[in-house]
C-alpha cells in the first residue's frame, strides 16, 4: 500500500501494464484468513468470506479458508462454520504452538501455506491480530498489501482492485498489486456486510502440518488478561448506537446519550475529542481511528460530522443528527436532521421513546 | 531551576511579521538572536488571508518575490458603501499594477509567516516554537534582562527583549510596561477562507494570471458599529471577513459570526462566494485605537513593535507593513547600538522611537489620530450615509418618467430630512479635521 | 542501551482539503506534524533511556524538510536525529519504506551501536497501514511486538523484554528476546515537554543526513516506486450522498412534539424497528 500517494505518480504508474512473471502464473484461488481465537471465529472473517465469495465467483475460482489453532478437535466447529459461510475448502493447521496468537509461528505457518498452495488473493480482517500478521506475511513474501479496504473488486484483467481511504478519509484510492502474488488486503470489521449462512453447506478440508517446535519460538505468552468489560462495549456490532460530540459541552451531558441508548437497548459512543478530553474511554470512539459501526440506527448528538467521523458511520441504515448548526457537515450524510440543542432534545427523545415503548408493551 | 548561562544579544517574543522582521534584521546584522513563538509553528496562530505590502518587506528581503508564498498581486480595488440590498462602489483597476515588482499581494498568513520564519532561521537566529513567554525577567533596578517561558529551565537572558507579541500584549502588561487594552480601541475581526477552483475565481472577478481583487465594504453590514467588511481573492480561495470595534459588539449583543453571516448573504457578496467550500473560521483582534492608544514604545532593555505597539492604520487597513517596518527599525537600532557597544538603555533605545517618527509609520499614525474617536462618537456615519447614498443612486439611475430636476430635489430633500443640513455640515467638518 | 525510534512527518490530516473540481489534494499550506502516534513511541523510548541509561536515535525518511520533525523530536529529548532522504525513495509503498528504514537502522547500528529496541508508532495518519513496523521487524529479523501498551521489563543482561500487548479481547503479557521491534499503542503515556535546554539543543543540533548510498543501500531497485509492489491506480473523492438530511421541523414546537415526530419518521423507514425495540425493552 502506498503511503501518501500522489496523483501524478499514480497516473504515471497506472499506465504501465506489466506482464505477471511466470512464477506467479500458477497462483490461484481466493483465501480468507479465518481469525480463530478462544474457540471462536471473529465475525470479520465471516464478513470476508461473504466478500471473498463474490471475488472467487467473478474469477471462477475457489474460496478457501485458512484456520490456525491449538486443538484440532475444537476447531471442527470453525471449519463447518467456514463452509456454511461460503468456503469451498478449508486449510486447517493445528499445533500446540498456535494455541495463542503469536506473530512468529503464525507468520511462519501462513507463509508456508502460501508457498505450498499459492493463492492469488488473501483477505484478512484489519483487527489487531490481522494487521500484526498481514504486515509480517507480506514482507516475508515481498508482496503488496493494502490495508483497511472499504471496497474490493476484480478488474478487467483479473487483478484485485482494493479501494481504501487515504489522507485521513478525504479521498479514496484504488490500489493494485500488479506483478506480485498473492495480492493481500485487510478489511476492518463491519465494513462488509455479514453474509447469510447456509446451514448444512459442506466443503472440503485439508490438514497441513505446522512443523513447529515450541523451543524454536522465542516469544512466550506469559498471561492473557481478558478485557473486563469486553462484553459491555460492543459498539461495532450494536444495532442501535447513540453518540455524542463536543456539542454536548460537558462530560456530565454524556449521561443524556447513555440514557437514550439504554432505553433503546443500544450502545453508546462518541467523537474523538471526547476521548482526547478524557470524557470517555477510547473503546467508545467512533470513526476512522475508532470503531466502524454499521447499526440499523445511529443517533449523533452534537457531532459536526468531520470526514474522519463520517467514514466510521456511513454504513448505518438510518442516521439521525441533532445539531444546532444547520450547516453542520453531518447533515450532508444523515438521513434525518433536527436543528436544535441536543442537551434539551435528548431527554425529550428518551422520554418519548420510553413512553411509547411502555404503552405498547402494556398493549401487547 | 538553574539558569542557562548563555546570554543572547536579543530575544524576540513572537514570530509574526514584526517579530520576524526584527529577528531577521538582527541576525543578518550578526547578532545572537533567540526568537520565541507560542504557536506550533510561526503562523499557526495567525489570521489566514491578508494583504502584503511589498515595499515594507522589500526593505528587509529585497528578493522576497523569488520564493515567498504569494497568492495574487492586487490589480483592482473596490471600495463599496453598502446598504441592505445594494452597494455603491468606487472601483479602481489598472494595468499598471501588473508591473514587474507589484506593490500589493494577497497572502495566506499561515504560509507566509512560515516562509518568513525560515528566512529568519537561515539568517542564523534560533527559533523556538511551542514555547510561551510567561514573563519578563528584571534585575534589581527594574531593567529587563530576559524572559521566562512555560518550559522547564531558564530564565533566558538577553541584552534586549523585543516585544512582538501582537495585539494582546500580555507579557508587556504583566510587566507593567503598558495598560490593558480598552474595548473601544480594538476591533474583533472574524474571517473565513472560501475555497473555489482557480478558474471560477478568475471568471467571477475577471482576472487572469496572478492578478487579484480586493473589496472593502462599509455601511450597514456592521449594523451601525464601527467596522468594515473585506474580501480578498487568493489563488484558489477567497478570504472574507468583517471587523468591528469590540466595545460596539459588546453593546450590540450581536455575535461576530452573525455579522459575518449577514455580510456573506448580502446580495452583492453572495454570488461571489457561491458554491465554495468554507474552511478555517478565525477570530482575531486588531488594535484600532490609533496613535492615541499607543503604549510606551521602549524602556530599559526592551522595546515594542507591531500590533503590540498598537501600530495599525485602520483607515487604510494597513498593519503588517507597519509591523514589519517597526520590526526592521527596531532591529536596525539594536544592531547600531551593538556596533557602537552601547547598552540598550531606555535613553539609547529612544533612537528607535526617533527613527519611527521619521518613517511613514508614525507620520501616518499621527495623521489619523482623531479618526477612531470620531467614528466612535458618530455612529450614524457608517449607517445613515450608505442608505442615503444608495437611495440617491437608485433614484438617479431609475428611468421612470420623472424629470431629472425633480429627482435632484427629491434626493436633496431626503438628505435634509434624514440628517439635516447642519448635521451634514458638522459631519463633513469633523471628518475633514480628523483626516487632515 | 541504544533505542531507535522511527518517526514520520505527515500532513496534519485535519487540515487537508480536496480540490472540489480536480479531486486532488491541495497540499498548499497544509501544515505538517510528527505523526501523532509516533510521539507515544518516542516518549516510551525516552522513558526507558531515563530509566536504564543510553541513547535514543530518531530516524525519519522523507523530503529534506522532514528535518523539522527531527528537530522537534530532539526538542522533546531525543539524543540524535537521522534523516534519510533521496529521490530514489520517492513513491515508496510500505514494503519499500520498510526496506529503506531497515537498511538505515542497520547502518545506525553499525555507527552508534546495535539498538536493543526499535520503536515505531502504531500507524501513520496519512498512510494509515500499520505495516511499516512489522515490515522493519521482518527485514531485520527482530522479534515483532505490535500494539504494545507498556514495556514492563527490560533485562539487558539476559537480553529479554516483557511487554503488555493489546490483543483481540484482552491484553497479552509477552516475553521475548531483544533486539525487538515495538509498535506503540496510542494514549499509553504522556508525551513530555522538553525543557528549555532540550529545545535549544534541538534547534542547534547537527543532524545526520543520509542518502541511499550513504545509508548503505546498494540496490536501489528495492526502493521507491521500483521497489513497491502496489500501484495506486486511481485517487478519487468519496461519493457525496445524493440527498441531504430531511430536516425535521423545529420552529416553536416543544421538544416532546419534535421527538414524537422523529420517532414516527423512524418507524416509517424501519417498519421492523418497533417490534425489535419492544423485544429488547422487554428483556430488561
Ligand atoms: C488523523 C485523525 C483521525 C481522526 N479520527 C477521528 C475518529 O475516528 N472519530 C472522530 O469522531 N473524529 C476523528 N477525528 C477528529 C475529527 O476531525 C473531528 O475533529 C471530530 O470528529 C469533531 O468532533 P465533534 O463533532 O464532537 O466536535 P466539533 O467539530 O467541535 O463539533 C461540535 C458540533 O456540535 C454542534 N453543537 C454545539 N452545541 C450544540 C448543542 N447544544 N446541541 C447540538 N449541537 C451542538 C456544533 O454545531 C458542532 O457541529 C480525527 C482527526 C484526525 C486528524
Ligand atoms: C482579520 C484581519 C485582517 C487583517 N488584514 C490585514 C491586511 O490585509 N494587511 C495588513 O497589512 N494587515 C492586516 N491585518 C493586521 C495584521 O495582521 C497585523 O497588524 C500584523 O499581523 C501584526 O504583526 P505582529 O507581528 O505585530 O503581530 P502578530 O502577527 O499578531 O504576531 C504575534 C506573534 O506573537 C506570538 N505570541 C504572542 N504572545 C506570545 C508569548 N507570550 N510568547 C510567545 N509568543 C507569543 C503569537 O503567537 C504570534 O505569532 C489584519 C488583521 C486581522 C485581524
Ligand atoms: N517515512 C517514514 N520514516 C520513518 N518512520 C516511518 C515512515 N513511515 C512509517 N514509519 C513508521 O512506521 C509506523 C507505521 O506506519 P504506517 O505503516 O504507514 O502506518 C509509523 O508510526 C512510523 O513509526
Amino acid at each position: 500500500m502506498s503511503t501518501a500517494p500522489t496523483p501524478p505518480a499514480a497516473a504515471s504508474r497506472a499506465g504501465m501494464k506489466k506482464e505477471l512473471p511466470e512464477r506467479f502464473k500458477s497462483y490461484k484461488h481466493v483465501w480468507v484468513f479465518i481469525e480463530y481465537e478462544h474457540g471462536e471465529i471473529h465475525p470479520v472473517s465471516l464478513e470476508l468470506l461473504g466478500e471473498g465469495r463474490k471475488l472467487a465467483d467473478k474469477l471462477g475460482v475457489e474460496l478457501i479458508g485458512a484456520v490456525l489453532g491449538g486443538n484440532r478437535a475444537a476447531m471442527q466447529d470453525a471449519v463447518v462454520e467456514a463452509w456454511e459461510y461460503g468456503a469451498d475448502l478449508v486449510y486447517v493447521v493445528a499445533d500446540p504452538t498456535l494455541e495463542h496468537y503469536r506473530n512468529d509461528p503464525y507468520t511462519r505457518v501462513m507463509t508456508d501455506l502460501v508457498n505450498n498452495y499459492k493463492p492469488e488473493i488473501i483477505l484478512l480482517g484489519a483487527t489487531v491480530l490481522g494487521r500484526d500478521l498481514a504486515g509480517a506475511v507480506a514482507t516475508t513474501l515481498l508482496t503488496g498489501l493494502t490495508a483497511d479496504c472499504t471496497e474490493l473488486a476484480i478488474d478487467d484483467e483479473g487483478s484485485l482492485a482494493a479501494t481504501r481511504p487515504t489522507f485521513g478519509g478525504s479521498l479514496l484510492c484504488t490500489i493494485h498489486t500488479l506483478n506480485f502474488r498473492p495480492q493481500m488486503a485487510t478489511v476492518r470489521p463491519r465494513v462488509m456486510a455479514m453474509p447469510g449462512r447456509t446451514k448444512g453447506r459442506q466443503g472440503r478440508v485439508i490438514e497441513h502440518a505446522a512443523n513447529l517446535q515450541e523451543f524454536d519460538i522465542i516469544t512466550k505468552v506469559l498471561r492473557f488478561l481478558p478485557d473486563r468489560n469486553s462484553n459491555k462495549v460492543q459498539l461495532a456490532y450494536a444495532d442501535i448506537v447513540v453518540a455524542g460530540g463536543l456539542g454536548l459541552r460537558s462530560p456530565e451531558n454524556l449521561q443524556l446519550v447513555r440514557a437514550l441508548a439504554e432505553v433503546l437497548g443500544g450502545e453508546w459512543g462518541g467523537s474523538r475529542p471526547l476521548v482526547q478530553k478524557g470524557w470517555m474511554e477510547a473503546e467508545r470512539q467512533i470513526g476512522q481511528t475508532g470503531k466502524t459501526i454499521r447499526p440499523k440506527i445511529y443517533i449523533a448528538a452534537g457531532i459536526s460530522g468531520a470526514i474522519q467521523h463520517r467514514v466510521g458511520v456511513e454504513g448505518a441504515d438510518t442516521i439521525i443528527a441533532i445539531n444546532t448548526d444547520k450547516n453542520a457537515p453531518i447533515f450532508d450524510f444523515a438521513h434525518f436532521g433536527v436543528v436544535t440543542n441536543a442537551i434539551e432534545f435528548l431527554p425529550a427523545l428518551t422520554t418519548a421513546f420510553r413512553k411509547r415503548l411502555s404503552v405498547n408493551r402494556l398493549a401487547s | 531551576m538553574a539558569a542557562i548561562q548563555e546570554r543572547f544579544d536579543a530575544i524576540v517574543v513572537g514570530a509574526g511579521p514584526s517579530g520576524n522582521a526584527a529577528a531577521y534584521t538582527m541576525a543578518k546584522g550578526g547578532l545572537k538572536v533567540l526568537q520565541i513563538e507560542r504557536g506550533e509553528y510561526p503562523g499557526s496562530k495567525n489570521v489566514q488571508g491578508a494583504i502584503l505590502y511589498a515595499d515594507a518587506l522589500e526593505r528587509i528581503i529585497p528578493d522576497f518575490r523569488e520564493d515567498a508564498p504569494l497568492e495574487r498581486h492586487v490589480i483592482e480595488q473596490r471600495i463599496w458603501v453598502i446598504d441592505d440590498s445594494s452597494h455603491t462602489g468606487m472601483h479602481y483597476r489598472s494595468e499598471d499594477f501588473n508591473e514587474e515588482k507589484p506593490n500589493r499581494y494577497t497572502i495566506i498568513r499561515a504560509q507566509f509567516d512560515r516562509w518568513f520564519s525560515s528566512k529568519v532561521r537561515e539568517a542564523g537566529a534560533i527559533v523556538l516554537c511551542e514555547t510561551t513567554v510567561t514573563e519578563l525577567v528584571k534585575d534589581t533596578k527594574g531593567n529587563v534582562i530576559g524572559v521566562r517561558t512555560d518550559r522547564q529551565g531558564g530564565p533566558l537572558l538577553a541584552d534586549v527583549v523585543v516585544l512582538a507579541e501582537g495585539v494582546n500584549g500580555l507579557v508587556g502588561q504583566r510587566a507593567a510596561l503598558r495598560d490593558e487594552l480598552k474595548p473601544e480601541n480594538v476591533a474583533l475581526a472574524v474571517k473565513e477562507m472560501h475555497f473555489l477552483p482557480q478558474e471560477v475565481i478568475e471568471s467571477r472577478f475577471n482576472l487572469k494570471g496572478d492578478g487579484g481583487v480586493v473589496i472593502e465594504a462599509m455601511g450597514t453590514v456592521t449594523k451601525g458599529m464601527t467596522g468594515t467588511g473585506f474580501l480578498y481573492t487568493n489563488r484558489e480561495s477567497i478570504s472574507i471577513g468583517i471587523g468591528c470595534i469590540v466595545d460596539d459588539i459588546r453593546k450590540s449583543g450581536m455575535t461576530p459570526y452573525n455579522l459575518l453571516d449577514s455580510f456573506k448573504q448580502h446580495p452583492s457578496i453572495a454570488p461571489l462566494i457561491a458554491g465554495s467550500e468554507v474552511k478555517e473560521y478565525v477570530a482575531h483582534l486588531i488594535p484600532e485605537g490609533g496613535f492615541r492608544a499607543m503604549p510606551e514604545t521602549q524602556g530599559n532593555g526592551w522595546l515594542v513593535v507591531g500590533d503590540a505597539a498598537h501600530l495599525v492604520n485602520a483607515v487604510h487597513r494597513e498593519g503588517s507593513n507597519l509591523a514589519m517596518t517597526s520590526g526592521r527599525v527596531a532591529g536596525e537600532t539594536i544592531v547600531w547600538l551593538k556596533r557602537r557597544r552601547e547598552p540598550c538603555t531606555a535613553a539609547n533605545l529612544a533612537e528607535y522611537r526617533k527613527r519611527l517618527e521619521d518613517s511613514f509609520v508614525l507620520k501616518d499614525m499621527r495623521k489619523y489620530r482623531k479618526i477612531p474617536a470620531l467614528l466612535h462618537n458618530n455612529r450614524h456615519l457608517l449607517n445613515l450615509y450608505p442608505r442615503i447614498m444608495s437611495t440617491a443612486a437608485q433614484t438617479w439611475l431609475r428611468v421612470d418618467g420623472k424629470a431629472k430636476k425633480a429627482k435632484e430635489t427629491e434626493i436633496i430633500q431626503r438628505l435634509r430630512t434624514q440628517r439635516g443640513l447642519t448635521g451634514m455640515l458638522a459631519d463633513g467638518w469633523r471628518l475633514a479635521r480628523a483626516w487632515r | 542501551m541504544h533505542i531507535v525510534v522511527c518517526i514520520k512527518q505527515v500532513p496534519d490530516s485535519a487540515q487537508i482539503r480536496v480540490h472540489p473540481v480536480t479531486n486532488t489534494i491541495m497540499r498548499q499550506g497544509v501544515p505538517t506534524i510528527i505523526n501523532p502516534y509516533d510521539l507515544f513511541a518516542l516518549e516510551e523510548a525516552l522513558r526507558l533511556r531515563d530509566w536504564l541509561g543510553g541513547e535514543v536515535t530518531v530516524l525519519t525518511m522523507g523530503p529534506p524538510m522532514a528535518e523539522e520533525s527531527l528537530r522537534k523530536a530532539l526538542g522533546i529529548g531525543a539524543d540524535r536525529g537521522v534523516l534519510l532522504t533521496d529521490r530514489f525513495f520517492a513513491g515508496s509503498d510500505t514494503l519499500a519504506t520498510s526496506y529503506a528504514l531497515a537498511q538505515a537502522v542497520r547502518k545506525i547500528g553499525e555507527t552508534w551501536g546495535i539498538p536493543e529496541i526499535v520503536f515505531t508508532g502504531k500507524q501513520t495518519i496519512d498512510g494509515d497501514t500499520a505495516q511499516v513496523g512489522p515490515g522493519i521487524a521482518r527485514r531485520l529479523a527482530l522479534q515483532q511486538l505490535t500494539y504494545v501498551a507498556a514495556v514492563q521489563e527490560v533485562d539487558l543482561e539476559n537480553k529479554t523484554i516483557t511487554v503488555l500487548r493489546r490483543a483481540e479481547g484482552g491484553v497479552q503479557e509477552l516475553k521475548t528476546a531483544i533486539p525487538a521491534l515495538i509498535t506503540m499503542l496510542e494514549g499509553t503515556n504522556e508525551v513530555r515537554r522538553g525543557t528549555i535546554a532540550d529545545v535549544l539543543r534541538g534547534a542547534r543540533a547537527e543532524l545526520v543526513v543520509w542518502n541511499a548510498q550513504t545509508a548503505g543501500i546498494t540496490d536501489v531497485s528495492n526502493c521507491g516506486l521500483r521497489g513497491s509492489p502496489t500501484v495506486v491506480k486511481r485517487v478519487f473523492a468519496p461519493k457525496p450522498r445524493a440527498t441531504k438530511a430531511v430536516q425535521i421541523e423545529v420552529g416553536d414546537r416543544d421538544m416532546g412534539t419534535i421527538a414524537e415526530d422523529v420517532i414516527a419518521r423512524l418507524y416509517a423507514v424501519q417498519p421492523a424497528l418497533e417490534a425489535a425495540l419492544l423485544r429488547t425493552a422487554a428483556a430488561y
